[in-house]
């Protein structure tokens, strides 16, 4: 209460605010900035262990002796695929049948709000197939899951193959304890989404499927397989799912104990484990696969089929097979025995896998950053716009310092006799912001059909270029509030706009942040420099570059670019283009179909934040 | 200044019709912020269907409101949109009432004391002008009908905004002079909820003042009106209990609502105090701090009361604050009614010190609650500790919301009697403070 109630205190305090207010921003950030950057040191970030009782201690022997078979089985399933032309249900269901499993299938169709082009698919309809072997020492009440995805071409044809041996010697085995589901899904996320709503007796989304389904219990845990080759010569595992959400950091510990026991080679983020770390070369390794690890996580896009189960509280990964040219290769008996172990450990759960962390960075596969140690970075980023509220709020807004006879010292910009800036001023403006979030939110796919009529564009690029016309659209504002306002703004009312900007910006982010890190640090990192420095006096050229580098179209183009660029496969600006166009459909297609967040966020928080910013700097 | 008010409505009343049309109300009312155990409209509808089954509604064990609001739901169950529209209506027009009236004994209790000269000479600047005043019920009425906490608990229908109706029009007989009206609505009002029972105080010593007895334990007329409005108010009340008891012919609701709310037995998180601390409780011990808890309601009453004995109405401010915040199952339906007098202590505006950082933590508790609901409830990332320490946060805010108002007024009051300009014995400039 003292530093609240005792006015001494407070003065000295406020003092330090207003006077050293520029010189502590930019020392924030860079601390910020520091600390995100020191992160990926090794030597900071603790080495991960299994936390979890159940999974530690015991040991288990994997015999996984049909390798073989799973290739045999992978070549049934994709001559029958192109034979039926896509799923080959009947038969994938006829040899779950046969190897004693209970076999079910679920239709599903979906039809997308616009056409996916990257996909190229519209109307999708489709059919999962799935089998549950019962577990013979419990009742049903308890599952795991491990899927494959049933795709166009070549692709994942082993996969399927080693789901089906795996199922095999499975349901040989008597120690289980939990049913496992054996899920091969059509259309990737899509089917995995009807699979998950079925399962569960939902519907979030427009998705129709039918009839009801075979159920085992509730799933504890669940593994997605891609495998489109007969051998492999190392694993990555994919980790990032719906809006950033990530697995429980024992079910990565369980995968790279495995991996580490069978000798099998796995990477994260495409990146290998480098094993010094006191070197500069080191740093950055670490450094790459943690800002590919927080630009697939601010992404909010699943970066597997594993994805979709996050949001159902099931732990779950997806671990790709690679095959490069290296010459050290492991057969499907070594992934086999790899898998089996990880499904005996998860056998021996006792309860839900929490013991581990939920929110951490990874800059390798062995070292975890946890949130106590990732959060400061974001804080000092906070801190600035907390700074620049502070600096604005406490003289226009809280008239104590100048009631008190003392306080009144503190503020000599402040004359008395202008009046207090009127709140209604900034009505129009305010509301025009988030008039324009709205209408960026809805319009694109609500008007694709007047658009298409009208100019000579197909569907999936009128939403686009509408999504795009709006945006650029919205920065031409400024005008129309002036016009609204016929000049009633004072000179002080910039400052009151200003400082609501800051607190909206503040909140959004700091709220994203915790729903999702990466999005709200990428963000903060961009945003925050611009809005503490924008103001209507001082050099406006300057000033309109660094809010345009800042606004959020321009942080994903960046994104896209920076990433691209971090996997060593640099984009060109034509070619970065091209992507910023289809993560724009993507995000917005994501959005409708598995419920993302990012598009919303982005369209009805931080776009109408930022387009008051631009306000300010364009106050008459 | 009818013509604004009636403008409010309409644009209350839409923004609530398109709320109860938007996919949005189902969402809101199964917020646990704004509907509580007492209050959930769920819970009523569950009451309505054990009752039209010739049942007890308290026998399931899930109602816990009064026989009096199942009765009235039982003939308008088909309006309840409409009913709790015309309830948040009814609440902004009583408080809009009771505020110009109040300010008109404002303005002349001011008029009265300038002219006896009870003010410092140049305390000027502090004096209420009507000019500032005029806007004042509107305000309040803008504040109430327009506040998010209000909407949303009406769009989630919860049965707060009926208790909010009955208090209002509590405050509105009271500030009006009827001992009577004002028993009766206390009666009902302390009926629906219990807490509301503290409210007896201020309102007692408000009519005192405008009957102009003064309160001295020794004078006759002071006791003799003070029985007469206990007495009202105990009869009031003997007569709906006796109702509600011919209504259902049993004694089910006392400890279905009641007891439901004294010893809090439903542990669903809520922006409230109680839920953590007795969910992490040993049973043995609940009972002591189920005590300490309630009391805290009650506590204030006493010294409230002796330091605001010339100031009923903020008292009664402070005492409707208290309880929301301390009261075992509050919803934001309860902050958005104390929050409504707001405007009519803009005059304090001046010695408030910390309203920005208030304002700030308690838009961003609001903000934070589903955040962390979702990590917590869906995401299964976050924990119990996470929604908590903003449930703490929130209130923590409003109390400290609440006591700068008090500290301002108290403030005020002091400056108005020894002059804005307070000067050491030493001659030098003194600074007021309060620790």
């Amino acid at each position: 209460m003292g530093l609240l109630s005792d006015p001494q205190c407070r003065r000295a305090l406020a003092r330090l605010v207003l006077r050293l207010n520029t010189p502590l921003c930019v020392l924030s950030y860079m601390l910020g900035l520091g600390w995100f950057l020191a992160l990926a040191f090794p030597p900071l970030a603790p080495r991960t262990y299994m936390s979890e009782n159940a999974m530690g201690s015991t040991m288990v022997e994997e015999k996984f002796p049909l390798g073989e078979r799973a290739l045999a089985y992978g070549r049934h399933f994709a001559g029958h695929k192109r034979k039926a032309g896509g799923m080959p249900v009947a038969w994938l269901e006829q040899t779950l049948w046969l190897l004693g499993l209970e076999a079910h299938r679920q239709p599903f169709a979906r039809t997308l709000p616009f056409p996916d082009e990257s996909r190229e698919r519209f109307m999708v309809r489709g059919t999962n197939v799935y089998g549950i072997l019962r577990a013979p020492r419990a009742a049903s009440t308890e599952a795991l899951v491990l899927s494959a995805p049933c795709s166009d071409g070549h692709l994942n044809n082993q996969a399927v193959g080693l789901l089906l041996a795996l199922a095999a010697y499975f349901r040989s085995q008597i120690y289980w304890a939990k049913d496992i589901i054996f899920l091969v899904t059509e259309h990737d996320l899509l089917g995995m989404e009807a699979w998950l709503e079925g399962y569960h007796d939902v519907n979030l989304t427009d998705m129709r499927s039918a009839g009801p389904l075979g159920r085992a219990g509730a799933i504890q845990a669940a593994i997605s397989l891609e495998l489109s080759s007969d051998v492999v010569t190392s694993f990555d595992v994919a980790v990032e799912g719906l809006n950033g959400q990530l697995p429980n950091l024992d079910l990565l510990n369980l995968f790279t104990a495995f991996c580490q026991k069978n000798g099998l080679l796995c990477t994260i983020q495409g990146k290998l484990q480098r094993s010094d770390w006191d070197s500069l070369a080191a740093y950055a390794h670490s450094l790459q696969t943690l800002l590919l690890m927080v630009l697939a996580q601010a992404s909010g896009q699943p970066s597997g089929d594993h994805g979709l189960f996050l949001r159902y509280r099931i732990e779950a990964l997806t671990l790709r097979g690679i095959n490069s040219f290296r010459q050290y290769k492991y057969d499907m008996a070594t992934v086999g025995k790899t898998l089996e172990g990880m499904f005996r450990k998860l056998n021996n759960l006792l309860e839900r896998l929490h013991q581990s962390y939920f929110f951490y960075l990874l800059p390798s596969l062995s070292r975890f950053v946890s949130i106590g140690l990732y959060m400061p970075a974001l804080g000092f980023l906070l801190l600035v716009l907390l700074l620049r509220i502070s600096l604005w709020g406490c003289p226009t807004l809280t008239p104590w310092c100048c009631s008190d006879p003392h306080g009144a010292l503190l503020t000599p910009q402040v004359s008395p006799q202008e009046p207090r800036p009127g709140l209604l001023v900034l009505v129009p403006p305010v509301l025009i912001c988030h008039a324009a979030g709205v209408a960026l939110y809805l319009l694109p796919v609500l008007g694709q059909r007047v658009a298409t009529q009208h100019f000579p564009v197909a569907e999936a690029e009128a939403v686009v270029l509408t999504l795009i016309a709006i945006y650029v659209a919205g920065m031409a504002l400024p005008h129309s509030t002036h016009r609204v306002l016929s000049g009633a703004g004072s000179a002080r009312s910039w400052q009151v706009l200003k400082l609501l900007a800051l607190l909206e910006l503040s909140l959004l982010l700091g709220s994203l942040a915790l729903l999702n890190f990466s999005l709200g640090f990428v963000l903060a990192l961009t945003m925050v420099p611009a809005a503490a420095a924008v103001h209507p006096g001082g050099p406006k050229v300057l000033l309109v570059a660094l809010l345009v580098l800042a606004t959020p179209a321009v942080t994903l183009l960046l994104g896209i670019l920076m990433q691209r660029e971090l996997l060593e496969v640099p984009a060109g600006l034509a070619e970065g283009w091209q992507l910023f166009l289809s993560a724009l459909a993507q995000g917005l297609l994501q959005h409708h179909l598995y419920g993302s967040f990012l598009c919303p966020v982005l369209a009805l928080g931080l776009y109408p934040a930022w387009l008051l910013l631009w306000n300010v700097l364009f106050w008459k | 200044m009818a013509a604004p008010l009636a403008l409010l409505l309409l644009a209350a009343v839409t923004v609530r019709a398109a709320l109860f049309r938007s996919s949005l109300a189902a969402f809101i009312a199964e917020r646990v912020e704004v509907a509580s155990p007492l209050s959930a409209w769920k819970r009523v509808v569950e009451g309505l269907a054990l009752l039209d089954l010739g049942v007890s509604p308290y026998s399931g064990a899930v109602f816990h409101e009064t026989p009096l609001i199942i009765y009235l739901f039982h003939f308008l169950i088909e309006y309840a949109e409409l009913v709790f529209m015309i309830t948040d209506a009814l609440t902004a027009v009583a408080l809009y009432l009771a505020i110009q009236d109040f300010n008109k004994v404002v303005f002349k209790k001011q008029k009265l004391l300038i002219e006896l000269d009870k003010y410092a000479p140049d305390v000027a600047e502090l004096i209420q002008t009507p000019l500032e005043m005029h806007y004042i019920p509107l305000k309040v009425a803008l504040f109430y009908l327009m506040n998010p906490y209000t909407v949303m608990s009406c769009v989630a229908k919860s049965t707060c905004a009926i208790n909010n109706t009955v208090t209002a029009f509590f405050i509105l007989a009271t500030i009006k002079g009827s001992a009577f009206l004002s028993a009766v609505f206390l009666a009902l009002a302390t009926y629906q909820s219990l807490y509301p029972l503290t409210l007896f105080a201020p309102a007692l010593l408000y009519l005192l003042q405008r009957q102009f007895i003064p309160v001295k334990p020794r004078s006759k007329s002071f006791w003799l009106f003070t029985l007469q409005y206990a007495a009202l108010y105990l009869c009031s009340l003997v007569v709906i209990v006796c109702l509600s008891f011919f209504l259902l012919n049993s004694w089910d609701f006392i400890p279905a609502v009641y007891g439901f709310i004294l010893s809090v037995p439903d542990l669903t998180p809520n922006v409230g105090l109680f839920w953590y601390f007795f969910a992490e409780m040993f049973e043995h011990f609940s009972l002591f701090f189920v005590c300490v808890f309630q009391i805290n309601v009650f506590f204030y009453t006493v010294p409230l009361a002796i330091k605001l004995k010339e100031h009923p109405m903020f008292f009664m401010f402070v005492q409707i604050a208290v309880i929301s915040i301390f009261k075992s199952y509050p919803t934001v339906g309860d902050v958005a009614l104390y929050m409504a007098f707001l405007p009519v202590w803009s005059h304090l505006y001046r010695f408030l010190r910390n309203v920005f950082v208030l304002s700030c933590i308690l838009v961003v508790c609001s903000v934070l609650f589903p955040v962390l609901w979702h990590l917590w409830i869906y995401a299964g990332s976050a924990n119990s500790n996470f929604y908590y320490a903003i449930t703490l946060a929130f209130n923590v805010g409003q109390i400290l919301l609440v006591s700068d108002y008090f500290y301002a007024f108290l403030r005020r009051e002091y400056y108005l009697t020894h002059g804005l300009h307070l000067t050491r014995p030493d001659g030098t400039e003194a600074v007021l403070v309060l620790k």
